[in-house]
């Protein structure tokens, strides 16, 4: 069943992102001021979405697990954690390439810029803590309790560009007060998202069914150890 | 009324249970001996007892104040033995924490270097003063990880003459250990864990005594 | 009772570290030497110091506490001191708030000593009017650090890497604080007004108080 959703969800989200490619570099005309280079909003913006959704999807899952000390929920937050990383990194990137174009730098030391590096940094560190705990309950509620304190700097991180004056571009999508954009250039990123989404989901549960093997393997040399 | 009642205990490490259904209930005034294997869940059921780890599933319910003495001594090298045993007072809201400190390390004899650093003590010594400390606010429930392991003749015979004196007044007193003829005379009832499970508990009967791997041969699997 | 048993644990801690002065001497000395660093890695006499001022006084703080956070936690597992005060009838929240606030005291007396050095150091336009609001920065600032640094310094003290592992939990954590207080001391030093970042400062700080406490329990026992 679950090869099946996988698979499923894998030719969705590749059909999609294929159909979204062709309308992001061939359909779309460039931006009138920033030329070709703006296209990086498509991958920049839904990869930060997913990175701070799943940020905060991780700290509620981290919540149900100190509620119902059920290891799968200490697995889901790891997952859904660890492929959100993945994604602020790629919103990380695309944005410092976008920067370089745009502002001739990579990097600029701005609100924005700076929470959001320091939320990777401390889901770095939470998939470092992970690694050096053993016991599995441990873990889990040490891993826990650094999940929601960090989820108050993604908060922060979110809420950063109103708070302060930021290099960093205010919303562009609609549903945020931006709708600064042009007529049909917002419905790619929408579609970018979805896709991309499909395709963390197939990572969680990749990632997912390696976690129970680990909790699996860890039980069973628990069981030798005991004689 | 049981001064300690253990129902249902679980604790899982991961999928592993570490123990299993635990069900003990001591009534006051007994002294029992937690018997079983290294890994048996022995200090993992003393440590749920004492609330320094939670049961996965199931209930404890304990009548009164808990004392522990385990593998650490739990005082503070940087203090004086006074100041430790007042601090631990303070924190059992004693009435005149002090006095009942300098009262306790009279007993364990340690009156004379009342004002010295833990650090600077002995061995024997600083085991001394972590019975005091155990003992200071005169538990309902004492916890004894171990007591014998490590400890120095003098403080071996502090600490069964302050058991002598916790029996006597009807207190009651759990402990784990290897050292099988030394329990088995201490106690009144014997538990055996294997495998996170109790296996067998009862009173301590003359035949435990006199054939020490008798109950293992009864009682466990091999 | 709950403040009799934060006030317990406060003194205590503040007793042992002043019988030693271990992470006194340690963080004082090591935050002269980082302000006589810095000197080196810009023009001290220059306009431009003003820019940073805050942030090196706050990088200083934020590595010199880490020296006095580190042995918050590590004092206690020792001698397994942990356990016995977890087994009394301590909270998990009275035992940390207590050790926040002995922390805290500790980190502000080094940061009274050293803020005169940096003044000298750097050249520093020092007022009566910039005197409290000062003060406030710091008292705000510093017990970010501080609630921070004990719930993480509690969180790692049993772990492998620790020395690893705090400072990579603790800095990013604390980095929202610690930019609200650079701002707002190199606003401060420079008379510009200091606008959001005290009210920043105060709901870090409400926010963070409030889930460690919360959380402690969870971190300590299970």
């Amino acid at each position: 069943m679950r090869e099946k959703i996988i698979i499923g969800l894998a030719a969705f989200s590749g059909a999609l992102l294929a159909w979204n490619m062709n309308t992001i570099f061939t359909a779309l005309p460039d931006e009138l001021n920033q030329g070709a280079i703006y296209r990086i909003i498509y991958f920049h913006v839904p990869a930060n979405i997913l990175g701070m959704v799943g940020f905060g999807l991780g700290m509620l899952f981290s919540i149900g697990y100190l509620v119902t000390k059920n290891l799968r929920y200490d697995a889901l937050a790891a997952s859904v954690t660890e492929v959100s990383l993945v994604f602020a990194s790629i919103g990380l990137a695309t944005g410092s390439i976008w920067a370089r174009i745009i502002w001739g730098v990579w990097w600029a030391w701005d609100y924005r810029l700076t929470s959001w590096l320091v939320c990777w940094l401390i889901f770095g560190g939470y998939l470092m803590l992970r690694r050096a705990v053993d016991e599995p309950n441990q873990r889990a509620r040490f891993a826990a309790v650094v999940s929601i304190l960090g989820s108050v700097n993604a908060y922060i991180s979110y809420k950063s560009i109103e708070w302060w004056n930021t290099q960093h571009p205010q919303p562009v999508l609609s549903i945020r007060n931006g709708g600064g954009m042009a007529q049909g250039m917002e419905a790619p990123i929408w579609w970018n998202l979805l896709a991309l989404a499909c395709f963390s989901a197939i990572l969680v549960m990749v990632r997912m069914r390696q976690e129970s093997f680990a909790n699996e393997i860890d039980t069973l040399r628990r069981m030798a150890h005991a004689q | 009324m049981n001064a300690l009642e253990i129902a249902g205990v679980w604790k899982y490490y991961g999928d592993f249970p570490a123990l299993r259904e635990v069900g003990l209930n001591i009534t006051p005034g007994s002294t029992m001996a937690l018997l079983g294997r290294n890994g048996a869940g022995k200090t993992t059921l003393l440590r749920i007892i004492a609330g320094l780890s939670r049961p996965s599933r199931g209930s404890i319910k304990i009548q009164g104040s808990i004392g522990i003495l385990g593998h650490g001594i739990g005082v503070y090298d940087e203090l004086s033995a006074i100041e430790n045993l007042t601090l631990f007072g303070r924190l059992h809201d004693l009435p005149e924490p002090r006095k009942r400190a300098e009262e306790m390390l009279e007993r364990v004899g340690l009156g004379r270097v009342r004002d010295g650093l833990a650090r600077e003590f002995s061995r024997g010594m600083r085991q001394r003063l972590a019975v005091g400390r155990a003992f200071l606010h005169d538990p309902e429930v004492l916890l004894l990880d171990e007591p014998f392991t490590a400890l120095d003749d003098r403080a071996i015979a502090v600490l069964q003459s302050m058991i002598q004196q916790m029996r006597d007044r009807g207190r009651t007193i759990i402990m784990s250990t290897h050292q099988l003829r030394e329990a088995l005379e201490l106690a009144s009832h014997v538990a055996l864990l294997q495998r996170g499970q109790i296996v067998h508990t009862g009173e301590r009967t003359q035949q435990m005594l006199d054939d020490t791997g008798w109950l293992y041969r009864t009682y466990g699997d091999n | 009772m709950f403040l009799r048993q934060v006030w317990t644990i406060t003194t205590k801690d503040l007793h042992s570290e002043l019988r030693t002065k271990e992470a006194w001497n340690a963080s004082i000395a090591f935050s002269v030497v980082i302000l006589l660093l810095f000197s080196f890695a810009f023009d001290p006499s220059s306009e431009q110091i003003r820019e940073f001022s805050g942030g090196l006084l706050w990088m200083t703080y934020a590595f010199a506490g880490a020296l006095v956070l580190n042995r918050s936690f590590a004092r206690e597992v020792q001698n397994d001191c942990l356990d016995a005060l977890i087994a009394s009838p301590v909270s998990s929240a009275a035992l940390f708030v207590g050790k926040a606030l002995a922390n805290f005291s500790m980190l502000f007396a080094v940061e009274l000593v050293s803020l005169p050095v940096f003044v000298l150091f750097y050249n520093v336009p020092w007022g009566a009017a910039q005197f409290l609001p000062m003060l406030l920065v710091l008292v705000l600032g510093t017990w970010a650090l501080t609630v921070i640094g004990t719930l993480f310094s509690a969180l790692t003290v049993n772990l492998r890497l620790r020395e690893l592992m705090l400072p990579t939990l603790v800095y990013p954590m604390m980095i929202p604080a610690l930019i609200a207080a650079m701002t707002i001391t190199t606003n401060l030093l420079a008379g510009s007004p200091v606008g959001f970042g005290i009210r920043f400062l105060v709901a870090f700080d409400i926010i963070f108080t409030l889930l460690a406490v919360v959380f402690v329990d969870t971190v300590l026992v299970g």
